[in-house]
């Protein structure tokens, strides 16, 4: 099968043969969208339209481990984003790029050995115009090579100058100046998908191309996010926003697609979706953990971080909370529920010495009987401690104005009740030592 | 030919800890969290609570000392560092009081969950996490099959992980590999070890839970009078 061929040709020759249209806006975009995540392995990343990507990597070698180890992980990255990668490296920015779209993605470190291994290239590789490329294959030039040892005055009478400082660019011999890419302050990246798609797990399969893609655009830029938006777009109803929240900035592709399976598995789509995006507005520089050289029994600040995300995204963020205490005389404000803390432990206030009080505060006080003036709550109370007087909240509407004491059950439980001092009275049990 | 002395490979073998001896307690893997209470410890295979697997907790009654039993327990875990997660508690734990019991505030973390599944869930991910220090909860109704699972789950963990039942579960086989029966005596609490790895234990264990001091405060002779003041606002 050849590029210029009908479908109907092409279907005559493979009938399961699957057609896609094609659209060069959208390799542009996705050839941006790999540019600024490989702009974590170097800041000189310039793009070799249509379809390839240059990187000056000779200042990043020794912190990637050499020139072979970013090779891996740029191809190994690029599948994680669904492309298929072909990673070249050469001497000459063009000279790799053509050995990379050849396919044959060897590494050359020296100029000596580029010559021989341009020269092997087939010509389409160098030559882009199909025209150019037929009148070259007229006159027997097969590769590079053939193309080099053309005379080159000749050349560039019948086929113009740029042919020729192409080949001198390719070699070395003529300077190359690029335009490095610089990635947007926002990230904004989407995907069409292939297929309608209801699923939440295959939403989360294609989510998790956007979120390595995030990954490389934050690492390149020493940041992380706090908020991210999943965008998911249908035929025919509006789009679905999903915000995902972190407790602290982070950048980690494999987080965000944890916290974003918890979310998906709650949602409501509208329909279908065909498309999703994923948009960071909001890039904070995330500052690297200091290593330590034993291992922590408490374990790391970010395993904490990570189990707060990851309960909030599936119970909501009110169902997860800590507990801190008030300055306050009156038992049902003197605890409430607040944000949680990422620090450790604070030293302890100094506060002033209270009464004894329950571990369990119910959350209303519960009328009890009393009988023959002895409280009862499944029998008698034997009142063991107490009473603790207290009057506060005049001010606020919300006064009490109770004695409390601690009492024993008839099962020796203790609990923590008080006689109202007001007009009605009465006994209340307000928490149980637990 | 015998070796030259046969004791000392059999010592070898029986300090496994996966050999389990009839009449002594077991010996435990990981490292286990002291109670704070010395008759208590005593009982306890590894000395005090363990930690990477689940405990049972069956007070009889709720609200007989169930959490100041762990008090010391959890204070020492939370002044280490550790968080201390409370998944699906039947009430708001209370600030001032754990303040009291010395357990640092900032280390704690509570979970509200609208059902079961929810609450074996929120526990898995506890023990997944290095954070936790100790991990609390209260499964409700859950089921054998599901306590399994969180057994499993709390294998791979280095945390304290307590499962607070009702007292009919006593009956019930468990995955627990300790469950404790809390009743109440004159004197504090009576533990019953229904199950531990080793030896039973036939007698109850008395541990005293702390009973409350008097609070000093004056005591008022009569029937309640409100303040002055108070009337005076009111009026």
């Amino acid at each position: 099968m050849r590029p210029g061929i009908t479908v109907s040709a092409a279907r005559a020759l493979a009938h399961d043969l699957v057609v896609r249209p094609r659209d060069p806006a959208e390799e542009t975009e996705a050839l941006l969208g790999v540019a600024g995540w490989a702009a974590q392995f170097t800041p000189r990343v310039a793009h070799e339209f249509p379809d390839a990507l240059v990187l000056e990597v000779s200042g990043s070698l020794k912190l990637f481990g050499g020139v072979d180890c970013i090779r891996a992980s740029l191809v190994e990255g690029c599948a994680r984003m669904g492309f298929t990668a072909f990673a070249a490296c050469a001497p000459t920015a063009r000279g790799a790029a053509w050995l990379a779209r050849a396919g044959v993605a060897p590494c050359i470190e020296h100029s000596d050995a580029l010559e021989s291994a341009l020269a092997a290239l087939p010509l389409r590789i160098a030559v882009r115009a199909a025209d150019t490329l037929e009148a070259l294959h007229a006159i027997g030039a097969r590769t590079v090579g053939d193309l080099a040892a053309l005379p080159r005055d000749g050349l560039a009478r019948r086929f113009g100058q740029p042919l020729l400082d192409d080949l001198d660019r390719a070699h070395g011999r003529l300077a190359d100046p690029r335009a490095f890419y610089v990635p947007p302050a926002k990230f904004h990246a989407r995907l069409e998908l292939p297929a309608e798609v209801t699923q939440a797990e295959h939403l989360l399969f294609a989510a998790r191309r956007l979120f390595v893609q995030l990954e490389g655009f934050l690492a390149a830029r020493a940041g992380g996010v706090r908020r991210l938006e999943l965008r998911l777009f249908h035929r025919e109803a509006r789009m679905t926003s999903i915000p995902i929240g972190l407790v602290a900035p982070s950048r980690d592709a494999s987080h965000f697609t944890l916290l974003a399976r918890e979310r998906l598995g709650t949602a409501t789509l509208a329909g279908p979706v065909r498309a999703l995006a994923l948009a960071a507005d909001d890039i904070v520089p995330l500052t690297g953990e200091p290593l330590t050289l034993f291992a922590d029994e408490s374990g790391r600040p970010e395993d904490w971080q990570k189990l707060v995300e990851r309960l909030r995204a599936r119970l909501g963020a009110a169902s997860v909370h800590g507990v801190c205490s008030a300055a306050e005389h009156r038992p049902e404000y003197a605890s409430r529920a607040c944000e949680l803390t990422l620090a450790r432990g604070r030293e302890k206030e100094e506060e002033e010495k209270v009464g004894l009080r329950p571990f369990w505060l119910l959350a209303a006080p519960r009328p009890i009987m009393e009988v023959g003036a002895v409280p009862h709550y499944g029998g008698p109370l034997k009142l063991v401690a107490g009473p603790e007087r207290i009057e506060s909240g005049w001010w606020d509407g919300s006064e009490v104005a109770r004695d409390y004491f601690v009492a024993q059950t008839s099962e020796h439980a203790l609990v923590w009740i008080y006689r109202a001092r007001d007009a009605a009275g009465g006994w209340f049990l307000h928490g149980l030592f637990a | 030919m015998g070796l030259a002395d046969p004791g000392a490979p059999l010592t070898a073998l029986l300090a496994r800890p996966d050999i389990r001896r009839g009449d002594a307690l077991a010996q435990v893997a990981s490292p286990s969290v002291p109670t704070g209470f010395a008759a208590l410890d005593a009982e306890l295979p590894g000395g005090g609570w363990p930690t990477g697997c689940l405990t049972e907790l069956l007070p009889v009654h709720e609200g007989i000392g169930e959490l100041r039993i762990l008090g010391p327990a959890l204070a020492a875990l939370s002044r280490a560092g550790r968080r201390l997660a409370w998944i699906a508690p039947p009430h708001t734990p209370y600030a001032p009081a754990l303040d009291a019991a010395g357990i640092a505030l900032t280390q704690l973390l509570i979970v509200r969950t609208a059902a079961v599944c929810d609450a074996l869930w929120t526990a898995e991910q506890a023990f997944a996490s290095a954070a936790c220090g100790a991990v609390l909860v209260w499964p409700g109704t859950a089921k054998y099959a599901e306590l399994r699972r969180l057994q499993l789950a709390a294998g791979k963990t280095r945390a304290l992980a307590v499962l607070f039942r009702a007292p009919r579960a006593a009956s019930e086989a468990s995955p627990a590999v300790l469950r404790l029966a809390l009743h109440t005596v004159v004197g504090g609490l009576a533990v019953r070890i229904l199950k531990r790895r080793g030896a039973v234990c036939e007698q109850p264990v008395v541990v005293n839970i702390g009973a409350p001091r008097a609070v000093d405060i004056a005591v008022p002779t009569q029937s309640p009078a409100r303040s002055a003041h108070a009337q005076h606002c009111d009026a």
